[in-house]
């Protein structure tokens, strides 16, 4: 069985002449940020940046340094540059939290799609996933707090049905009678509409498929969360809330590192667990095994084998943002 | 006694040198690895069953035990055509069997399950059914059924965490799980 | 090209000079303003859950004032026009004033956008060749063009009329003309692209509409020119400037069409909503009837529609449309009526419910009315500003010394337009 895949939307930044968008570059896998090289244009637009920059530097200097101010776009940055950029955030953690951290930025695998695959026959709604989410992501945890995953209890009388749909059920126990649960995050779409709207190129979609934020280039616009039609993507409407103690220090620089105030987060299938080869901790919590991922460019994965036995379907399908998100009913 | 001693080394010898069904284990595939988690503890003291089941005649006959009320007491599989001699063996109690008669050790018990549940074996096999932790690209933990379903009672309610022989693993709990809070509603997030 | 230092300080002199009507309606701007800032200061601060936007209705007040301004800007077009497409000259001598309300207005809108940004610090990101502008798949990206484009284009026709008329030289039709033609479609494009912004929008189906750009046009055709009606009237009083009644009721008279194409588009699209009446009916009955007891918004959709209806026949009837009276309140229902169809009518359904069908009721917090009242301050002190110094140039009281006057043979006088 083949999987048809779009082409992974190619915007043209850090990746000019390149080639076609599913043949990644053979260096990719070594070099630890993943991103293609500098191109020739770097010159001039640092000399741009920088003129056009040393204007504003009277009104806006010591908003995150001028290092900060000065850095290019994530996917233009050499390996040099990169290196001191994760070591800037992890100087940062270690100021605002007191603890060591790494930092890293693995690339996308060559030949890797991640799929991901949620069994509704299975769920219960315990919303273990939500807050296991939360804890190996860094997520603010009040004021406001930002949960990833939203499950939402549904009837069974009406099916998949948002109309009949609540988030803010509580219970003694779950599954409560006549009930199922739905949750949703992020369903890193093939054709994202947050990547078509955000005016900066600050979410992008990288090509294991995974589509990722960069908080250090990101806005604030929130044109993106207008866009989805998942309500994936969560705003840091204050300076986040997380104890040091509470803080996960395995980090990616696209994924879980602690996010500054006024920018957008969202599921990253934990990129910093998935790149090297674990579950997302969602998956890890579950305690019924409602979820389900792994390589869609694999035919032998579970996702596919999910594919193959069951009949997937997914989330809003009118919208043609073709998720990477799968809902079945095993039995 | 000498021959009832001969006569359970004989069967406890045939359970241990019964060689698992090819092919029912999760199979691997190319880069992976299955590593099968610890079963749940069986209740305290019972096993070996043998222990007490070498001096105790085989009564095939259906009814209500004197003894076992632990599991008695939630019996709910199929409790209107089943009973406990439909899955434990009527002269060796430390193995289960198949209808066949075969005997099946207790760490493949999924064996027994897949004689009726055979879609979920089939699924269980492909990962799609039940639980998997560790990697996707490698190593991999899945669990056995009796990791979230009780034998006896076999619905599904809860899991708890244990150890087991130091390792974490899973069972069943008699409750159903309770949710973790629920959101907070946009207008409750004031600074 | 001299004269401009003295230019310069005498437009100092024009805004600093005024009788105590100027000078208290400029220390209330200047108070608004400083509300504003201290407001501001407090949401740089803590962030932006300072308002009431969360997730769930994560544009609001800003983006709704924002949308309503861009319509406003728009609005100059329909003076543009009939002055220079049809030279129609009563409104030829007040086209300039419509661009200074575009001007006004379009400094409004960037300033909602500001301070609706989660990191304006980063602004940069979006400017082409420093930044990363991801242009021209984002439709933000191409409001940020035309936007300034606008408010160029508006800045360059002023400043060009306005320092010609003051030198008391003719103005080069070759030169302003066509700028003044483009700004027709750039106007035009400038509410297009903002509509298009919501329109591209397939997860909000309340936006996902095709009706939605016309629908802008046309009701940045009836609110804008609005403005400049009861701004004409308070002109002709304070500084003797003749601007005929024609004009004015012509401008009237072109409302009056934009108004009704307004509430004829507004009948189609709640004809689309009822009689289809699928999952996405939710969003308009949440504005006009409430779902369940989330019913806030209900008063202002009905008050909406009475203000523009009232208008509507205000404007359409020639006796009510050449009375003054009568005329000035339709102006204020129009506003009013626009105003709520634009902010709470537009954005906030929008949202309501959410995408997982859930209702956040939102309303404005303090920090919001605060800051929306400081940019607002901003907005009609810059208009304040740039009429003081353009009405006396336009009718002759602020021209260039005599030397700088410099006649050239077979020139027209000094003309206003």
């Amino acid at each position: 069985m083949t999987v048809p895949r779009l082409p992974v939307l190619d915007d043209g930044v850090g990746r000019r002449g390149q080639g076609p968008a599913d043949e990644p570059a053979p260096e990719r896998a070594r070099d630890p940020g993943g991103r293609a090289p500098p191109r020739g244009q770097e010159g001039r637009r640092a000399f741009l940046q920088t003129a056009a920059a040393g204007a504003a530097l009277a009104a806006f200097s010591g908003c995150g340094g001028l290092d900060e101010f000065f850095r290019r776009h994530f996917r233009e940055l050499g390996p040099e540059e990169l290196k001191a950029v994760l070591a800037r955030i992890e100087r940062r953690n270690q100021e605002r939290f007191g603890r060591a951290t790494t930092v890293r930025a693995d690339g996308p695998r060559p030949g890797v799609e991640f799929g991901y695959g949620l069994d509704l026959s299975r769920c219960v709604g315990c919303r273990r996933c939500v807050y296991a989410c939360a804890r190996e992501n860094n997520q603010s945890r009040r004021h406001p707090q930002i949960h990833w995953i939203q499950v939402l209890e549904m009837d069974k009388d009406h099916g998949v049905d948002l109309t009949h749909a609540d988030l803010y059920y509580e219970a003694d126990a779950v599954p409560r009678p006549g009930k199922f649960y739905f949750p949703v995050q992020c369903q890193q779409c093939r054709n994202p509409p947050c990547v078509k709207a955000c005016p900066t190129r600050a979410t992008w979609q990288e090509q294991d498929g995974i589509v990722v934020v960069d908080y250090d280039w990101c806005i604030g616009c929130r044109c993106c969360m207008s866009a989805c039609p998942y309500g994936a993507r969560h705003f840091n409407w204050a300076q986040p809330t997380l104890a040091p103690e509470e803080l996960n220090p395995d980090q990616h620089y696209l994924g879980n590192r602690p996010r500054p105030k006024g920018v957008v987060e969202k599921c990253t299938f934990c990129i910093q667990r998935t790149r090297r080869g674990l579950y997302p901790a969602c998956l890890e919590a579950c305690p019924v095994g409602a979820r389900k991922f792994g390589n869609l460019l694999d035919p032998e994965s579970e996702i596919r084998k999910v594919m193959e036995t069951k009949r997937v379907f997914v989330f809003k399908e009118d919208l043609a943002t073709h998720p990477k998100f799968f809902y079945f009913y095993a039995t | 006694m000498r021959s009832t001693h001969a006569r359970f080394l004989l069967l406890a010898g045939a359970a241990l040198a019964t060689p698992a069904l090819a092919g029912d284990a999760p199979p691997a595939h190319a880069g992976e690895r299955l590593v099968q988690a610890e079963p749940p503890p069986f209740s305290e003291g019972i096993y070996p069953c043998s222990s007490c089941h070498k001096d105790l005649p085989p009564n095939a006959e259906r009814r209500e035990l004197a003894f076992h009320d632990e599991q008695q007491a939630i019996f709910s599989h199929d409790a209107q055509h089943r009973w406990c001699l439909d899955c434990h063996d009527l002269n060796n109690r430390d193995v289960l069997h198949l209808s066949s008669g075969a005997p099946v050790r207790f760490e493949e018990s999924y064996l027994l399950c897949g004689q009726c549940h055979g879609d979920k074996l089939r699924d269980w096999r492909l990962g799609v059914h039940g639980k998997r932790v560790g990697r996707w690209d490698g190593e991999k933990t899945y669990f056995l059924c009796v990791n979230c379903h009780n034998p006896h009672a076999p619905r599904f309610k809860g899991v708890e965490e244990v150890v087991v022989a130091g390792k974490k693993t899973v069972a069943p709990t008699q409750t159903f799980l309770k949710p973790e809070p629920r959101p907070v509603r946009p207008e409750e997030q004031r600074r | 090209m001299s004269g401009i230092p003295g230019f310069l300080l005498g437009c100092g002199r024009e805004v600093t000079t005024g009788r105590r009507g100027y000078w208290l309606w400029v220390a209330f701007l200047l108070a608004s303003i400083a509300v504003g800032a201290a407001c501001y200061a407090y949401q740089a601060r803590v962030g932006l859950i300072a308002t009431n936007m969360r997730d769930d209705v994560s544009w609001a007040f800003y983006i709704g004032n924002f949308t309503f301004l861009v319509g406003v800007a728009a609005a100059a077009v329909l003076l543009v026009v009939p002055a220079y497409v049809y030279q129609w000259k009563p409104i030829k001598e007040v086209v300039v004033l419509g661009e200074l309300l575009a001007v006004s207005a379009l400094t409004m809108c960037l300033l909602f956008i500001l301070v609706d940004m989660g990191r304006p610090d980063r602004f940069l990101h979006i400017v082409p060749l420093v930044g990363t502008p991801n242009w021209p798949r984002s439709m933000l990206t191409w409001d940020a063009l035309v936007l300034n484009l606008y408010l160029l284009l508006n800045l360059a026709l002023v400043l060009y009329l306005l320092f010609k008329t003051y030198r008391g030289r003719p103005y080069s039709k070759q030169v302003f003309l066509p700028l003044v033609l483009l700004s027709i479609p750039v106007a035009i494009s400038t509410h297009t692209v903002t509509a298009f912004l919501y329109n591209g929008m397939a997860a909000r189906p309340y936006w996902n509409a095709s009706i939605l750009a016309p629908r802008f046009i046309a009701s940045a055709f009836c609110s804008g020119p609005a403005v400049m009606i009861i701004l004409f009237q308070l002109l002709r009083r304070a500084f003797r400037f003749d601007i005929k009644d024609e004009a004015i009721w012509k401008i009237a008279e072109l409302m009056a069409y934009a108004m009704f194409l307004n509430l004829f588009l507004l009948g189609a699209e709640l004809f689309k909503e009822y009689y289809s009446a699928t999952e996405h009916l939710l969003y308009t009955r949440y504005f006009w009837q409430g779902l369940g007891e989330h019913r806030a918004l209900v008063p202002y959709a009905w008050l909406s529609l009475t203000c523009s209806l009232a208008a509507f026949v205000l404007f359409l009837v020639p006796r009510t449309r050449q009375n003054f009276l009568t005329l000035n309140l339709g102006c204020l229902l129009i506003w009013a009526g626009v105003y709520v169809e634009k902010g709470m009518g537009l954005i906030i359904p929008g949202f309501t419910p959410s995408t997982l069908g859930q209702i956040y009721p939102y309303t404005p917090t303090w920090v919001e009315w605060g800051i929306a009242v400081g940019v607002f301050g901003v907005g009609f002190l810059v208009f304040t500003v740039l009429v003081k110094i353009a009405v006396p140039i336009l009718v002759g009281s602020f021209t260039a010394p005599d030397p700088a006057r410099v006649e050239s043979p077979g020139a027209t006088p000094a003309p206003m337009h």
